[in-house]
């Protein structure tokens, strides 16, 4: 079955970003987030019968956004593999639609984590194999990763740097994005260290934030206020959870993911015109290029650097700013979509790519452990 | 507890390690080294998982320190056994940033607290 073209994202928004102060709660978040997408949609909440959800502060977090937001649905999903959770989510939707399980689907995340205390707030258990040695969860897992990939293919810590001198020059065209100053590679390898071989600046931020996204069928997508982005692939992947279980540290499940995804949609990664990927630490975006097609496996550190994926270079990555210098509220997958959107649209201001007809949005989860992958486009790609 | 199930995977280990030992598993019907321990073997689903004991030498697959801001970094590694699986652990008896992937450890006993933790020593430190 292939779900190419039959459902669209008809509206998206984020919630208040950044800092929010104090009081505010993640379902207050959640809240803004949805009035403004179903704005976006020219939808009422009337219209949602399907909606979805992931949080570290909710059990259930499809029953506390529903009992807030006052839907009931009659669709619900609350898939929870990390901070890809809201592109599995999106591939589930188009599923549930095309199969006429609901027809107007929300997805929505909210989180405090920066004013309620700065720290990463996670759900995630401690593996009792692992806990005895203290990593510190997730960077260390993530450095492991970086550590292997350097071992093997030559990769330095200047192109892990390269990613975040990337992502800030992005970030500079974005007036929501939460780090907007000047960032240069030696300010990156003379930040602090964290877990080597990541310092503070190979990290993604801890940021409040949240956002939703409207999905319905292609059919009444036409009919709605904004263009239709077509959900025209999706795939997802996961192999392992805790990183010593990760078979090879330097191939992540995107290899699949993406590859599945790409097939649905009858594209490729030469097809892409903006790549969205998961950028919790920096070595996510080298493993991500080469797992998801864009070079070989081990060139991600070359693809990188000499602001190849800065505006203006040969790929547009991570146009927001990415989880590095926008925003990244503890899970930031729904925020990939949300600007793949905005990009399709043509909204983007300053940052927008020209002709932006195919963008690939890619979710990483856990410790490089959940892969979800979409590829979405505007009309003309249909 | 129902006799059938036996002693818990979890516990077992634990027995392992309380005397002086770093036990895993090998799957009887397809001969894979599995651990973390558990009842299924996850590369052919078999149930036949007996317990055996590494010997100890293995190679660092990967590696980081972790900082602290009011004390030295800490190692911690990812490190490949002979016998086939893998582990996290960390490597002691040099600089937890001079320890390189690739290196050959051998394993040493340690205590963290009242728990046995199985910890490295580069090859040739001493047991």
């Amino acid at each position: 079955m292939s779900l190419r073209g039959k459902a669209a994202v008809v509206g998206v928004a984020e919630s208040d970003l950044g800092e929010v102060g104090p009081g505010f709660t993640p379902l207050d978040l959640i809240g803004q987030a949805t009035l403004r997408a179903l704005d976006d949609a020219g939808l009422d909440k009337s219209d949602v019968d399907g909606l979805f959800s992931a949080s570290a502060y909710h059990h259930m977090p499809t029953l506390s956004a529903g009992e807030y937001l006052g839907i009931r649905p009659r669709y619900s999903d609350a898939t929870s593999m990390g901070g890809s959770s809201f592109v599995s989510h999106l591939f589930h939707a188009a599923a549930a639609i095309d199969a006429g399980l609901c027809e107007v689907a929300l997805i929505t995340y909210g989180s405090t984590q920066r004013s309620g205390g700065g720290r990463l707030v996670s759900g995630s258990e401690a593996d009792p194999y692992e806990a005895p040695f203290n990593p510190r969860y997730p960077v260390s897992m993530y450095a492991l990763a970086a550590s292997r990939h350097m071992y093997e293919y030559g990769t330095t810590r200047e192109q892990l740097a390269e990613v975040a001198v990337s992502a800030r020059e992005w970030a500079r065209l974005n007036p929501k994005a939460f780090m907007r100053d000047d960032l240069t590679i030696r300010d990156v390898l003379d930040s602090r260290m964290v877990s080597s071989p990541l310092s503070i600046r190979d990290c993604c931020l801890v940021t409040d934030g949240g956002g939703a996204v409207v999905v319905t069928g292609a059919e009444r997508a036409r009919n709605l206020k904004e263009r239709p982005v077509y959900v025209l692939g999706a795939g997802e992947a996961h192999w392992h959870r805790s990183i010593s279980q990760m078979p090879d540290l330097t191939v992540s499940a995107a290899a699949e993911s993406g590859s599945r995804a790409y097939e649905m949609a009858g594209m490729g990664p030469e097809d892409v015109d903006i790549a969205m990927l998961y950028d919790a630490f920096t070595i996510n975006t080298v493993l991500l290029l080469e797992d998801l097609g864009f070079c070989e496996k081990g060139e991600g550190g070359a693809f990188v650097s000499g602001g190849k994926i800065s505006p203006g270079g040969e790929l547009a990555v991570n146009t927001n700013g990415g989880g590095l210098s926008y925003n990244h509220p503890g899970m930031y997958g729904l925020l990939l979509i949300v600007e793949a959107v905005r990009q399709l649209r043509g909204e983007c201001g300053d940052r927008q790519v020209k002709s932006a007809n195919l963008a690939l949005v890619h979710g990483n989860g856990g410790v490089l452990s959940s892969q979800v992958t979409a590829v979405l486009g505007s009309e003309s790609t249909l | 507890m129902n006799p059938e199930s036996g002693e818990p995977p979890a516990a077992v280990y634990r027995r392992y390690l309380e005397s002086g030992r770093l036990g895993f598993q090998r799957c009887g019907d397809c001969g894979s080294a599995v651990f973390y321990p558990r009842v299924v073997c996850p590369v052919c689903g078999g149930a036949d998982l007996a317990w055996e004991t590494s010997f100890g030498r293995g190679v660092v697959y990967a590696t980081t320190a972790v900082f602290r801001r009011d004390a030295d970094p800490y190692n911690v590694a990812l490190v490949d056994l002979e016998e086939g699986f893998r582990m996290m652990s960390r490597v002691e008896g040099v600089p937890a940033e001079e320890v390189e992937v690739g290196t050959k450890v051998i394993l040493r006993m340690d205590r963290e607290g009242d728990d046995p933790a199985p910890v490295f020593v580069p090859e040739g430190e001493g047991r």
